[in-house]
């Protein structure tokens, strides 16, 4: 184990580094929003939409982001979208994050319970406005420990980003050790860099877990 | 005394099984109709017939003398009219007390934030919890919840109101404080449907009671009547299991 070695790749690293915090942000912003309409679709059971997101889930939960990556890099091209390798990489993540983050938002909708909404109906409040002060706010609340696990699982699925040759950590990692040899040193590199995305947002999302669900429940 | 509400001929099944049958009755302006009747026999499932959130499949909803067009946009518009106060009170727990209160006469009767705040100061006044407006309902006791979800249906001034066993779910020493608020409202002419198992309270309060039992209407009896001469056998049987 050489840290000269390592010393010297870390310029490396840091420019992916920042590539996986930047294309995982983007990502992630991507699929919770997709993952919230989707899951909104089939909470009002809106007809079409909801079949439609039905089957968007089962696609992509069913299908591994590898093979989705190889679809939209190699497969759209032949009807004539080309897109980058990074914005094919963000494409794939909203697309297999989008149904987790949809089935993580469903299961704090339907964890409100029922008399929540009627007494909501009861006051008079339009669809919209139950959805707005009683649907979201309390399955938010409920869907935080889902989102925050899809949250990590994502980060770690874009180390898969390195079959189309995106430049992030583990293709960073990988080029280096095509390149020198020095394979125990990078992987050491490696894993730190996941390491200090992920410890810290873990942490971060669990206290944040804590604090939304005693701010809305109290307990 | 002007007709507030008539109902004629409903009628619900839950598939196959009906839970409510031929249900014809009429409550007048500054009426209490006490719903009484054993576990089972659709009392609660009428009540929540009145207000939309169960559908039927026939029979028709007279309020003030216009027939309800029972589609969702109908009730939802016509809920504003008509309160009610549930056993589980289901305030939000997200929102604090004054929030819980204020939120359909700001949202859905698009009052000023002031206007809300200061009738929802002078309701909570009424029921003894004005200090408590800041707070948030897990801070509060059951019957202190109870009293802020009769408040917070009566803070949109409904023209009647419904009580689905609202007493069923708090300790025996929190029940007096919420009847006490309900023999209120009745006094001050408040029109009432209320369904209990408080014998007692019920034959206080009670104008008319309306007997239920497996669905139907067994009997419509004055409440000065119904207690001390109840016209069927069932309502006999009935008062006399509830050691009354």
């Amino acid at each position: 184990m050489s840290w000269q070695i390592i010393q010297q790749s870390l310029p490396m690293f840091q420019k992916g580094f920042i590539l996986t915090l930047q294309m995982s942000a983007l990502g992630i912003l991507g699929a919770i929003i997709l993952g919230l309409m989707c899951s909104l679709c089939q909470y009002f059971k809106i007809p079409v939409l909801k079949q439609i997101v039905g089957a968007y889930i089962e696609l992509s939960r069913n299908t591994p982001l590898l093979i989705q990556l190889f679809f939209i890099y190699y497969g759209l091209p032949g009807i004539g979208l080309k897109l980058s390798a990074y914005t094919c990489g963000i494409i794939g993540l909203i697309f297999l994050g989008g149904s987790y983050m949809a089935e993580g938002f469903s299961g704090g909708f339907d964890g409100i319970p029922n008399s929540q909404i009627e007494s909501g109906k009861a006051i008079g409040l339009s669809q919209g406005q139950l959805t707005r002060y009683v649907v979201f706010p309390q399955g938010f609340a409920l869907s935080i420990p889902a989102l925050a696990a899809n949250i990590i699982f994502l980060i770690k699925e874009t180390s898969i980003f390195t079959v189309i040759a995106i430049p992030e950590l583990t293709n960073t990692a990988l080029d280096l050790i095509g390149l020198y040899y020095h394979t125990n040193e990078y992987l050491l590199v490696l894993v730190v860099g996941y390491a200090i995305i992920l410890i810290p947002l873990s942490i971060i999302l669990t206290w944040l877990e804590r604090r939304i669900r005693y701010g809305t429940f109290g307990d | 005394m002007t007709e507030l509400l008539r109902v004629e001929h409903l009628n619900k099944a839950y598939g196959e099984v009906p839970v409510l049958q031929d249900i014809s009755f009429t409550v007048n302006t500054g009426e209490v109709q006490v719903v009484l009747g054993p576990s089972g026999s659709g009392k609660s499932t009428l009540i929540r017939c009145l207000n939309g959130l169960e559908p039927y499949q026939s029979g028709t909803i007279y309020f003030q003398g216009q027939k309800v067009d029972p589609t969702p946009k109908n009730w939802q518009l016509l809920r504003q009219k008509i309160g009610m106060v549930f056993q589980s009170y289901d305030l939000f727990p997200n929102l604090n007390i004054m929030d819980n209160i204020t939120l359909g006469p700001i949202k859905v009767q698009k009052q000023s934030k002031a206007t809300a705040q200061k009738e929802a100061l002078r309701l909570l006044d009424t029921v003894g919890l004005a200090d408590y407006t800041a707070k948030f309902p897990r801070e509060l006791s059951g019957g202190q919840k109870q009293r802020i979800a009769i408040v917070r249906a009566l803070a949109l001034h409904p023209d009647f109101m419904l009580f689905d066993e609202v007493t069923a779910s708090l300790d025996p020493e929190m029940v007096r404080g919420v009847l006490e608020i309900m023999a209120n409202l009745a006094k001050q002419k408040m029109t009432m449907i209320v369904v209990t198992h408080e014998m007692n309270f019920a034959q206080q309060i009670a104008d008319n009671v309306l007997f239920l039992d497996d669905g139907h209407i067994l009997e419509s009896t004055p409440g000065k009547d119904f207690f001390t001469n109840p016209q069927t056998d069932r309502a006999k049987e009935f008062l006399q299991s509830m050691d009354f």
